[in-house]
């Protein structure tokens, strides 16, 4: 297709549905794999491949057609023969290796490059394979089947007669007032080269006259082909074609060809864009049956609508909470306001569940990685997904793939060893790989875990020392500490350099990408037994139960689920340790204190601790505890950016509006937390 | 001064050259090219925002949209002032970025003709002259005409990282 119908709504759903059908497609094919064998997937894998073929087809991508066709046949010869002996593992790599090369046409096709890939090499490997089948699986003549041959299969579902090649001659009528019966006829001239070959018809240019919509309407649409189909199977393919009124079809005689003024049809040429809408009607009457319960709706208009219960979240803070009402007896008001609040949380709700998506579908991409890299490596790794149905934030999980990936493909790289090497170790040959999504506070934990041979303190130690990272080798920090080096760029242990992994890039990046969205990463590791890397991301970033605290004249908001307890300071013991760092006893446990007033270099605040209050809060395990003058009361908030000229100010993760209008800043807390050092004591 | 003044909407953009918006600090007075500027606003309340430089006084609510803002009077290190029901945020546009200006008084608009504009004086070492793009005459008064780009240029902002 040229670049001029990048935009088209057809080709957007042509590429959401077959990028669809894609992923539907390796899901059943690393299902069956695991199953031990195609079998059950056969059916499927034909309707997923007849999908993708029919409708590039109809957006003239021929090379996606053509691959997928030759496909298509392989799977109708499993369905229909059911031959004995299948290479199922190879009909695997085939089918998967077609799967990338129709992505990443797709891709080519979405960033307005020519889909010009050319899939003759895979075709021809895969018509091999099919001849082969044939040659051992049943008593079919295994004689060089020509792919009109095999495409007859499944128009008429009949066994192949072994007929010559007929000459027809048909002359077709579509319903009054169905409009634009030239793009029809063309339409049926492109389905009808699936089995015909040779076809003329009249009159000739059919889609660059619209002229011709009233001559076919007058006159009929005359069709001149040859095929090796009977008349039979050709009068019931007219009989589908939509909008038909009527149809007169014989065979011609072969001494008496059409005129050689009417051209034959160009169908490598570029499509004016009127034949582009009546395709994907063509495609949805035939799909939307099974997907009426859903609709897929464009992701922008979600995060416009996401903005706009936002603002009526402020809004309706802002007219319950008006200052202006304080003190007034307003009952009804109240009443009312209640009501408008609960009905604002409940849209709030099913807006956020809207958005969310469940984890499956990135969890099972990682499994074809997996898979590859075991052929590839050698490696026995066994991908165990639990948790899957967890579910997050749709701008989440186009942020969470590609580190995903990697974590995966560093796990079965790095993490697992070889077989050999395992038993040696005393551990079973296969590797166990475990991707657990779940739900943890506000947050979801996606927990990736390998019982390969886990990180060497030592080893990234001497190289974070190596590389400046740290002063000498400082038994005081902490195993997590020393693994969390690894996240710095550059940093590998490997000696070797593989396809996969091992330059030191990576980690840094997956470590930026989850930052970005929010979220940190923590790893645990022992020796020789296993690796734990978890990801932690909150559930959504746009709207926070928060708890507003005053400092000096300043408003901060906390993110409730960060707070742990707020308390009154009144015979507690603080103290100060060597370094100044001031401390409080609690319950037998010792935490940092820190003074917001002296941190934001705030005037008239409270400084005597028991003026204040304390609200500790906890972060990647530390808990700190955080003096501010007073708390002012829990309140939904919408957390927005701070304006760019600002820039990345530390301990501060947003700010968000209040109820009289004013802006209060969302504090950062395991910034805060973070920047306090190693935290509890005791 | 609480109601926004609303200025010409970009698109007139012919009509909009040659014109200036001019406002005093002190006894000084300024102009700014009216295509930066969005809209005049009375003060608001400022939320301070911490480790930012003396001049970037914080963020403001301005319809749902979160502006920082500058006090002008501290970018070009004259004393500060308090702020009074004379003084007011013109909210520029520059670069994409919506900023707001604190100033002690809005003055008006001014077309200056093309000839009556000069070139500042080359002084070596003034701070404040890498924010005068030129000088323009008006009858007997001068103007000084700002640069719009120099007010919040990303030297000055790398500076913030060091904090």
């Amino acid at each position: 297709m040229t670049g001029g119908n990048n935009n088209s709504p057809v080709l957007g759903l042509f590429v959401f549905e077959t990028n669809q059908l894609l992923e539907q497609l390796e899901r059943i094919i690393l299902d069956g794999e695991k199953a031990g064998g195609l079998a059950a997937a056969i059916n499927e894998v034909f309707r997923v491949m007849h999908t993708i073929k029919g409708s590039a087809a109809m957006m003239l991508l021929d090379n996606i057609a053509e691959l997928a066709h030759a496909l298509e046949d392989v799977f109708y010869y499993l369905r229909e023969e059911q031959p004995g002996e299948v290479d199922y593992s190879s009909l695997a790599d085939m089918v998967l290796s077609a799967a990338d090369f129709i992505r990443n046409e797709i891709a080519k096709l979405e960033n307005g490059d020519n889909p010009n890939g050319d899939p003759a090499e895979m075709i021809g490997s895969i018509r091999c394979f099919l001849q082969a089948l044939k040659g051992c699986g049943s008593d079919q003549p295994c004689a060089a089947a020509p792919s009109v041959h095999a495409v007859q299969y499944y128009i008429g579902a009949k066994k192949p007669e072994k007929a010559g090649v007929n000459t027809y001659e048909a002359c077709i009528f579509f319903d009054e007032d169905c409009g634009m019966e030239n793009v029809r006829a063309f339409m049926l001239v492109h389905e009808l080269k699936e089995f015909a070959e040779d076809i003329r018809y009249l009159p000739p240019d059919v889609l660059d006259n619209d002229d011709n919509a009233e001559a076919i309407r007058r006159e009929g649409f005359r069709l001149y082909f040859s095929s090796r189909n009977t008349l039979e199977e050709i009068r019931e393919f007219l009989d589908r074609t939509m909008f038909l009124k009527s149809f007169e079809i014989q065979p011609a005689g072969a001494g008496q060809p059409p005129a050689a003024k009417k051209r034959t049809i160009d169908l490598e040429g570029p499509v004016p864009e009127a034949s582009a809408p009546t395709a994907a009607q063509g495609t949805d009457g035939t799909q939307a049956v099974g997907k009426q319960n859903f609709i897929s709706v464009n992701v922008g208009k979600m995060d416009l609508l996401m903005d706009l219960v936002g603002e009526l979240v402020i809004a309706e803070a802002m007219v319950s909470q008006n200052p202006e009402l304080r003190g007034l007896p307003l009952d009804g008001f109240y009443k009312a306001a209640r009501q408008l609040r609960k009905i604002t949380d409940e849209l709030q709700d099913v807006v956020m569940s809207i958005r969310m998506v469940p984890l499956a579908a990135t969890f099972h991409k990682t499994s074809r990685i997996v898979r590859d890299m075991n052929k590839k490596l050698n490696k026995q790794a066994e991908l165990e997904i639990v948790g899957g149905e967890t579910e997050v934030d749709k701008n989440i999980i186009e942020h969470l793939s590609d580190p995903l990936m990697h974590l995966i493909r560093n796990a079965v790289d790095h993490g697992i060893e070889s077989p050999g090497e395992r038993e040696q170790a005393g551990k079973p040959p296969a590797g166990k790989l475990r991707l657990e999504a779940k739900n943890a506070g506000g947050e979801v934990w996606i927990m990736v875990q390998d019982d390969g041979r886990g990180l060497d303190r030592e080893k990234i130690l001497a190289k974070a020392v190596e590389r400046g990272l740290t002063q000498g080798i400082d038994n005081s920090l902490t195993d997590k500490e020393v693994y969390s080096f690894i996240l710095h760029p550059g940093f590998s242990t490997k000696e070797t350099v593989t396809e996969f992994s091992g330059r030191g890039v990576g980690m840094d990046v997956v470590a930026q990408n989850i930052e970005k969205i929010g979220g940190s990463i923590h790893i645990d590791s022992s020796l020789g037994c296993q690796t734990t890397i978890t990801i932690r991301i909150p559930l959504t970033l746009a709207i926070i139960d928060g708890m507003n605290i005053r400092v000096g004249r300043n408003i901060y908001t906390i993110p409730i689920n960060s707070i742990r307890e707020s308390f009154r300071i009144s015979g507690h013991r603080t103290f100060r340790d060597t370094g100044g760092a001031e401390m409080i006893m609690l319950r037998g446990e010792c935490y940092p204190i820190l003074r917001l007033y002296e941190r934001y270099r705030i005037q008239v605040a409270a400084e005597d601790l028991p003026d204040g209050i304390m609200v500790m809060i906890e972060a990647d395990d530390k808990k700190i505890c955080l003096f501010a003058d007073a708390l002012l009361g829990q309140q939904q908030v919408v957390v927005k950016a701070l304006p760019k000229y600002l820039k990345k100010t530390q301990g501060i993760a947003g700010c968000t509006l209040l109820g009289d209008g004013s802006v209060s800043l969302i504090l950062d807390v395991s910034g805060l937390v973070g920047g306090m050092g190693s935290g509890c004591c005791s | 001064m609480a109601e926004a003044l609303e200025v010409f909407p970009d698109s007139e953009e012919d009509t909009l050259s040659g014109k200036y918006l001019t406002f005093s600090l002190g006894s000084e007075v300024y102009g700014i090219e009216i295509r930066y500027v969005t809209e005049i606003i009375g003060m608001h309340t400022i939320t301070e925002v911490p480790d930012l430089p003396e001049h970037v006084r914080g963020i403001i609510n301005l319809r749902g949209r979160i502006i920082p803002v500058i006090d002008v009077r501290l970018r070009f290190r004259k004393p500060p002032r308090e702020y009074n029901d004379r003084t007011c945020i013109i909210v520029v546009d520059i670069k994409g970025m919506a900023i707001g200006l604190i100033v002690d008084t809005v003055a008006e608009v001014l077309a200056i003709a093309e000839q009556d504009i000069v070139c500042p004086p080359q002084v070596n070492g003034a701070y404040q002259q890498r924010f005068i793009k030129s000088i323009g005459k008006v009858g007997d008064d001068i103007k000084l005409i700002l640069d719009s780009d120099q007010l919040l240029s990303d030297g000055e902002m790398a500076g913030l990282d060091g904090f």
